[in-house]
Formats: C-alpha cells, structure tokens, sequence
C-alpha cells in the first residue's frame, strides 16, 4: 500500500515536472549548435525580432522623379557611407522586397523616397536648410499625382529621416526645438534615428532605428572570440567640442566632460580622444564600452558595442533606442543618469558578475545583432525587416487614419515662410 | 544672411568672434545693424569682454536672453538648471550665478518647452554644470571588484570559446642535480605554473629524489610527484640521453600505477615551451607530435678560422630549418618527419656533458611527443590496437623516442597546423663538470673574505681598511692570476678593439666575489 502511493507520488511529480519546464524555456539558454549558449530576446512587443514581414504587410513605393534620389546620390556618393545612409538603403530594399506592391490599391503603408539628408558640406556633415523644402515639395508632387495622400493626408504613409533630429531638421537642439517636426508629416509614420521621450522631435508612433554602420567593415575588424576581454570600460571621442563650445557645459549637456574629469587617471577607463586604428579590435576586449550622448543623443557607437559584444552603457538622459518595443534594452544595456556620471565607477563595479555575463550573451544573441545592421544584400532579421516588422505591428490602421471626403487635418502653410518657397 | 551666418557657425565656429549670442539674437540682430547701433555695439562688446574676463566664461548669451528677448522662445539660450558644482574654480562659479539667475525665468522656459499635453521634460537644453565628485580618484576597493568582474568575464569566455572538458596535463620531467639545475627547473616551474588545466609534474631524479630538487619544487604549488632513479647521471651526452629515456619510462610507469588521466608532456627541464604548447595538446587524441625548435647553439671553440665556419653553419642552417618533427603532404597527413641536420656539426659535437661543443639533438626527441596516458595503462578496454604495452620495453637499453609505443607510425597526430608551428624549444646547456655551487643557493655561512673594490662608485665611501690590505693584496694576486689565464686566451680570439674592454673585465673580475664558479 504505502509503495503504490509513493510510486505515485513520484509519477505525480514527474507529471509537474514536464509541465512546469517549458514555462521557463523562453528565457533559458538555447544552445542550438552553436559553441556559446545564447538568450532568446524578447521586448515589450514579445518575441519579434524573428518575425518575417513578408505577407504581413504591403508596401506601395512612389515613382518620384530622380531629382528627389537618385541625382542627389550622383551629385555626392559619399551618402552610401555616412550614418544617415538608411534613407538610401532603405529605398534599394524595399524597391526588391517581396513586400512592394505595385498596386497601391491593396498597399497598407505608402513609402516616399525622398533623399533629405544628402546636401553634404566639404566635410561631410549634411546641411539641413532645403530638406523641409524639399520634403515639402515631394508631399506636393505625391498628392497631387495620386490620390492616396489626400485620402489619409499621410497618416498611412512613413518617411525615413535619419538626420540628428529626425523631422525637425537642424542639427542644433535648439532650433530643432523651435521648428518642430515638419508640419506635413504631422499625421506620418517617421523612421528615425532621433529618439528622446517628452520631446518636439519624438512623435507618437514613431520608429527609431540604429544609425547605419558598414557592415563589411566591422566584419573585417573581427578578432578570435576566445581573446580575453581585458579593458573595463572603453570610449573614444571627443569629451569638449572645442570648436563649438569652448567652455564646455553645452556639448552633451557636460556629461561628456563629466566623464573626462572624473575618471581620466582612473586605469579602469580607457577614455581619450585619439582614432587608433585598432578601435573596434579593441572594443572587443571591453567589457564595457561607454555610449554618451553628443550635440544628439544617439550615435553609431551603440551599434558597434552591440556588434563587437561590449556590453553599452548608455549616458543619456530619455534616450529611446531602436526598436524599443523588440529590443529590450534595460536588460543589454546599462543606463546610467547623466547626474550620476560621477558614481560611475561604482554603478559599474557594484554590477553583479551573473548580470554582467546575462548581458554578454543577450549581446551574442545573432539576431541582436542582425537587427542592429543593414547589410546589403538584406538578410533575415537585420534592421530592414525590423522596420517593416514594427509597420506591420501597427496594423490594422485605425478609424482615424481615413479621413471622411472634404475633412482637411494639415495646414499647408503652417512653419517658417522659408520652408514655403519651392524647391 | 542668417543662413550663411548659420553656416559658418556649423562648419567651423573660431571663438576668437564675439558672435554674440547668434543663436536667440536673430531677431534681435536685425534691428541692431544700423550705425549708431553699431556702435553701441561696439561698447558693449568691450564691456561684455571685459566682464567675461572678470567672470571666467562667455555670458553674452545670458544677457540677451534678458534684454533683447522677445519672443516667448523657449529656447533661450544657458538654461543650465543645475547647481551641483563642486568644484571651486571661477568658471563654475560663473555658471551658477547664471545658474540663479536663470531659475527665475527658466520656469517660463521650461513650461513653454512642454508642449502639446505632453509632460514637462526633465531634459533642458543649454548650458549644464559639469558635474566633478569631491575626490575623482580611483577607489582601490572598487578596482579591485572590476578586476574580479573582469576575471570572470574571461573565465567565462574561457568556458567557452577555449576547450572543452580540458584534460590534465602531465608533465614529465627527468632531472638531476647540478648548477644548471635551479636554472632550468625554474624555468619550466614557471611555465606550468601558467598552465590554466589542472596539472600533474612527475619529477625523475637521477641520484635519487634529493632536498635541492625537492625545495624547488615546493615553491612551485603545483600538484608534484618527486621520485628518485638509482643511477645517477654519467658524463657523455650519449648516456645522459639513454638515462633520460630510462626514467622517461619510469615515470610512464607511475603513470600507469597511480592511474593517472590526462596528456603526458614529456617536459625537459632545459627546454622552453610556450603557452599554446598546453592548449593544442587538448586536441591530441591518443598520440600527437609537435615541431620543436632545436637550439643547438654554436660553441666558443678555439679555431682560427672560426668566423668563416661560423657564417658555413649559418648558411647550412638557413638552407634545412633546425626543426623537428611531423611533415606532412599538401592534404595535412602525416607521411615523414623532419630531422635536424647534423651534418655540419659532425665530428664537432659535444661529447661530455661539460664540453664547450655544440650539443646535438638525437633523431626524434622525447619533449616532441604527446601521449594519452590511457596508452600507458594496464587493462584498459579501450586501448587501441595498435599500442605496445608498457611492458615490453623493459629490458630494452634505448629507445629513442615514444615511438616505440606504437606500432605502426601513421596513427600519429601531427598537432600545430600539421606541424607548422613550433610551441617549444630543445636546449641543453650545463656548466663544468667541476662547477660548485652553494647548496639551495643559499651563501651561508657568510663569505670570510671579501674584497673591497679598488675603485668604488660610492662617492662617500669609507676609505679602504689597511689591516685586510695585505690579505687582499695576496688574494688580488692569487685571484687575478686564474682568470687571467682563461681570459686572455678570450681576448685573443674576440677582436681587437675589445682589447680595453677585456683589461677592464679582468678589472672586474678582481673585485669580484669569493665564490667563484671557475
């Protein structure tokens, strides 16, 4: 009698057993083959990273005429290289996607491609004074040649603009700020690089992605994984823009400067402003590798930390970081407050070493990092699909999105009177 | 005009120009550019100058945003809402008297920045403090925990990126006692020690396990097995080679009785290896080879012609590489080995062990080989084939090389790229037969005798003491007169504007100590 029970006992067990373990298998190590065990990711939106866009949404490109791309690109190629070249591949993806469709009948997301961040000075650095015009001008053409514009007045069509403060387009804060986002893209979807809460420049709904960083040339970079990680904390760049602000104070709200002054005799930071040629080598053998914020918040230094598996500690006040909703950040990342810049050294020892290594391997995660690139040509998972994956999370428009016949929401003469002039 | 004023500023703002405020002034500037504004403007640029300098920093902004601003731009320029300034330096201070004055009318600034229902932000642009701690120094205590993170990080990345179930090494070293010895030993002690496997060092001694090896091998911490071997070590190289086989043998023995699991490392106490020697004979299977690097370094021996000799062997060398071991064909298998050419050392050889010749390697040696210690097992059931048993090579006198444990040849694994790489060095080097040397390199009881030196560096030093001049006189004459006889026979052979340096050496060695080696 008391053997049966036990016996049953440990079947009843065993029964709980095979039920209770799949309820921790999502954040479980998956070690499929691979030589490091990695985590699944999943964000707030569940686990999206891997979703496939194709069939899940249809998107109609404009024919715009080549003075809007492609003779700016002729006019200057050194758009394929810097960190607002999205725009441009983003264009090549989608015209070879299997999600185009050329009948904009059936299309849910309408795509303008309009090359706004592509008037380069000698340096290289885009100026931004014709690019509300010109987007001006290219909303102009779009409405008028089809009739899809005015039926939603934008509010099924997205735009990417990758400039340092997406719509509001000036690279000062402060100008941006006094701009606004363009007042046509009022009712759009912008894809931007630009992302920091409770600000002008950060609409509802939008979607941020990484700043573009050549694929092929990290790649290039890489070193054997098995070498030891041997620096603390890493940064290279500038720490006062001495061009534009001597005394310091306004370039990255002093935190930059913070950083400098506090830890530069630290051996555990190895900060400076110098290129070496061996950067990304050496953000391989970082443990951390410090991303804080500039005369913008974000910066291609995020994607390189996330490429090169150094885990970002991120110094800047209401950033929001691509695909917030995919990606969750808090537990890759470190996010330290600008005030707190002078603790750092103890924020970041005072980490325990299971948390550091659970964030190595979110980081090794490939589809981390395959959601962080744009490689050409497009592969599964990478930045491309997750913007169409976040297009397609916002699916099925809503009520509001169509406008009843004659309703008009947008003031086309609203902004600067220097916007208005035509382009 | 705004535009290209923007311009500019964007692409290279020198600050020598008092651009006044150009960001918030733009409205206001229009009105200012009529004469007797400008010179009015004049004024007050040398008055905001001069105040600035008092001040330490640029306060044209703040000024403007007082007097000229008219609209309700939220954007006035240094909001810099922070006060946290620790530092005492006049630039800071300047920034919070701004800092106060702005708090007044940065609420408005603040509240306008916030629009469209959407909260207040936190985050205000213009100028902020730049925030320093009271003693921004490292905090021992926290380098030392960043230390711990990063040496589990990489315990972790060794976990997993390096090998997998990494299997102890043995390392077998046949040995005996002499003034190289501590030389040697302490070289290979070294390099175990930085092992990161688990490790075994069995320690042959010829003569018998004596204190000396034993005191050496107490400071290495390493897990040691110190047995003695009853002979003790002949003179010729050629013995000493067949005596090292011997207790090679003997210590695959041990192996076998004490059952040991992992990779034997045939580790001769002169030889050097490297530390990605113990990584790739992770991969060795059952029984691998490695190319080693054979050092037989030229000797000082008395020939005339020594320099065109010397330059001979150089160029032999250059054509056959002084390597040993696996060679494998273009599809990486192992189909012969590489010899070290002796060719051009015949008849120049050392034969003593205390000869001034070059010592020469034999065909394959030992340290070039890496067993499974599971070969050397007694009842295994998954020993291959193709072993010789332990057993039969008891009553052989030579044997060469681990070889002998296998039958047939083609099983071996050629490890570093097939044999491209070389992790390890042979070197044999050892004093004269008659060399002394304090016991445990201890100098006790203190020495009797010592010398004073004739000219000291010291400038304060003590005069030389007149009582021990007598005594040092004769042992000037005594000590002098040995060296000089080896040494000048040096300063013959070496060239002749060594001359001086060599009258100086034998200087030297006058002031030398008591103990000397000879």
């Amino acid at each position: 009698m008391k053997m049966w029970a036990s016996s049953s006992f440990f079947f009843f067990v065993g029964l709980l057993c095979t039920h209770l373990s799949p309820v921790s298998a999502r954040i479980g190590a998956s070690d499929s083959g691979r030589t490091q065990p990695t985590e699944r990711i999943s964000g707030s939106a569940g686990d999206v990273l891997e979703d496939d866009p194709v069939g899940r949404l249809k998107v109609f490109v404009y024919e715009l005429p080549s003075k809007y791309n492609k003779k700016i690109l002729q006019k200057d190629p050194r758009c394929l290289n810097h960190m607002f070249a999205a725009e441009i591949y983003m264009h090549r993806f989608l015209l070879s996607s299997p999600v185009r469709t050329l009948n904009p009948e059936e299309a849910d997301w309408f795509y303008t491609p309009v090359y706004t961040t592509c008037d380069l000075t000698p340096n290289g650095l885009p100026l931004p004074f014709k690019s509300p015009r010109m987007m001006r001008s290219a909303i102009q053409l779009i409405s008028s040649n089809w009739p899809y514009w005015n039926r939603t007045e934008g509010a099924d069509h997205f735009f990417l603009v990758p400039h340092d403060f997406g719509a509001c387009f000036h690279y000062q804060e402060e100008k941006a700020i006094e701009r606004g986002i363009l007042p046509l893209l009022q009712r759009a979807t912008l894809v931007q690089t630009f992302g920091q809460r409770y600000h002008v420049c950060l609409k509802d709904g939008s979607i941020t992605i990484p700043p573009y960083a050549p694929p092929q040339k990290m790649q290039a970079h890489l070193i054997p994984e098995k070498t030891p990680r041997s620096i603390f904390v890493y940064f290279r760049g500038l720490f006062y823009d001495v061009g534009n602000d001597p005394e310091g104070g306004y370039y990255a709200r002093g935190a930059r400067a913070a950083v400098w002054e506090n830890f530069k005799d630290n051996p555990l930071f190895d900060i400076s402003t110098e290129h070496p040629s061996t950067y990304y080598e050496d953000m391989q053998r970082a443990v951390f590798c410090l991303c804080p914020l500039g005369w913008a918040p974000w910066s291609p230094r995020l994607v390189e930390a996330v490429i090169f598996g150094c885990i970002p500690v991120i110094i800047a006040d209401d950033i929001v970081l691509p695909f917030a909703d995919a990606i969750p950040w808090e537990e890759i990342g470190v996010f330290v407050d600008e005030k707190d810049v002078p603790n750092l050294d103890t924020i970041l020892t005072s980490i325990p070493p299971e948390v550091i290594l659970r964030k190595q391997r979110l980081l090794a995660n490939p589809s981390m990092k395959q959601a962080m690139l744009f490689p050409q040509p497009a592969q599964p998972g990478d930045a491309f699909h997750q913007v169409l994956n976040g297009l397609a999370r916002k699916l099925p428009h809503g009520r509001s999105v169509y406008l009843k016949p004659g309703q008009k929401i947008l003031n086309w003469t609203a902004g600067p009177v220097g916007d208005l002039k035509p382009w | 005009m705004k535009l290209s004023a923007l311009h500019q500023s964007y692409m290279n703002r020198r600050n020598g120009s008092f651009r006044g405020g150009s960001a918030p002034s733009d409205s206001s500037s229009d009105g200012a550019m009529k004469s007797p504004g400008a010179v009015f403007w004049l004024v007050l640029h040398g008055l905001c100058c001069l105040i600035s300098l008092v001040l330490g920093f640029r306060f044209s902004r703040l000024v403007f945003f007082l007097v000229f601003s008219t609209t309700s731009s939220p954007t006035g320029p240094a909001v810099a809402h922070t006060n946290l300034l620790f530092t005492a330096s006049p630039l800071r201070q300047g920034a919070e008297i701004s800092g106060n004055l702005e708090i007044r009318s940065s609420q408005v600034a603040g509240g306008g920045a916030g629009l469209d229902n959407k909260t207040v932000p936190r985050v205000v642009v213009g100028r902020h403090g730049i925030r320093i701690r009271p003693w921004p120094h490292p905090n021992p205590v926290e380098v030392m925990k960043a230390h711990e993170i990063i040496e589990r990080v990489q315990r972790e990345q060794r976990a997993q990126f390096g090998v997998k179930s990494p299997r102890t090494v043995i390392a077998v070293t046949p040995t005996y006692v002499r003034t190289f010895q501590t030389l040697h030993m302490t070289g290979v002690m070294h390099s175990l020690m930085l092992v990161p496997y688990d490790l075994v060092w069995v320690v042959v001694e010829a003569g018998g396990a004596s204190n000396e090896t034993a005191s050496i091998l107490a400071k290495s911490g390493l897990r040691t097995i110190h047995v003695g071997f009853d002979q003790g070590m002949p003179s010729t190289w050629a013995d000493r080679h067949e005596l090292e086989a011997k207790m090679r043998l003997h210590a695959l023995r041990i192996v076998r009785e004490e059952k040991l699991d992992g990779m034997v490392v045939f580790a001769d106490d002169s030889n050097m290896h490297s530390m990605e020697l113990f990584d790739e004979i992770q991969n060795v299977k059952w029984i691998g080879a490695l190319s080693i690097g054979i050092l037989a370094h030229s000797s000082p021996m008395t020939d005339e012609s020594k320099s065109s000799t010397v330059q001979q062997v150089a160029e032999d060398e250059n054509q056959s590489v002084p390597v040993q071991g696996p060679a494998c064909n273009s599809s990486n298998k192992l189909v012969g080995w590489h010899t070290f050419n002796t060719l051009p050392y015949k008849g120049k050889a050392a034969v003593y062990i205390d000869d001034r010749a070059t010592v020469l390697p034999r065909k394959l040696e030992w340290s070039g080989f890496v067993l499974n210690s599971r070969l050397v097992w007694k009842d295994v059931d998954d020993k291959p084939e193709w072993v010789n048993d332990l057993d039969s090579l008891e009553g052989v006198d030579d044997v060469e090389s681990p070889l002998s444990l296998v039958k047939d040849h083609s099983v071996v694994e050629p490890l570093g790229s097939c044999g491209r790489q070389v992790m390890l060095w042979w070197l044999r080097v050892e004093a004269r037969s008659d060399s002394r040397f304090p016991p445990g390199w201890v100098i006790d009881p203190p020495l009797e005798i010592t010398v004073p030196s004739k000219r000291t560096p010291w400038p304060d030093a003590p005069p030389e003491l007149p009582s021990t001049e007598k005594a040092m006189i004769s042992q000037d004459d005594q000590v002098v007169k040995r060296p000089t006889k080896t040494r000048s026979s040096r300063s013959k052979r070496t060239s002749r504007s060594k001359r001086k340096r060599e009258a100086r050496i034998v200087e030297t060695e006058t002031r030398g100590k008591h103990t000397e080696q000879n």
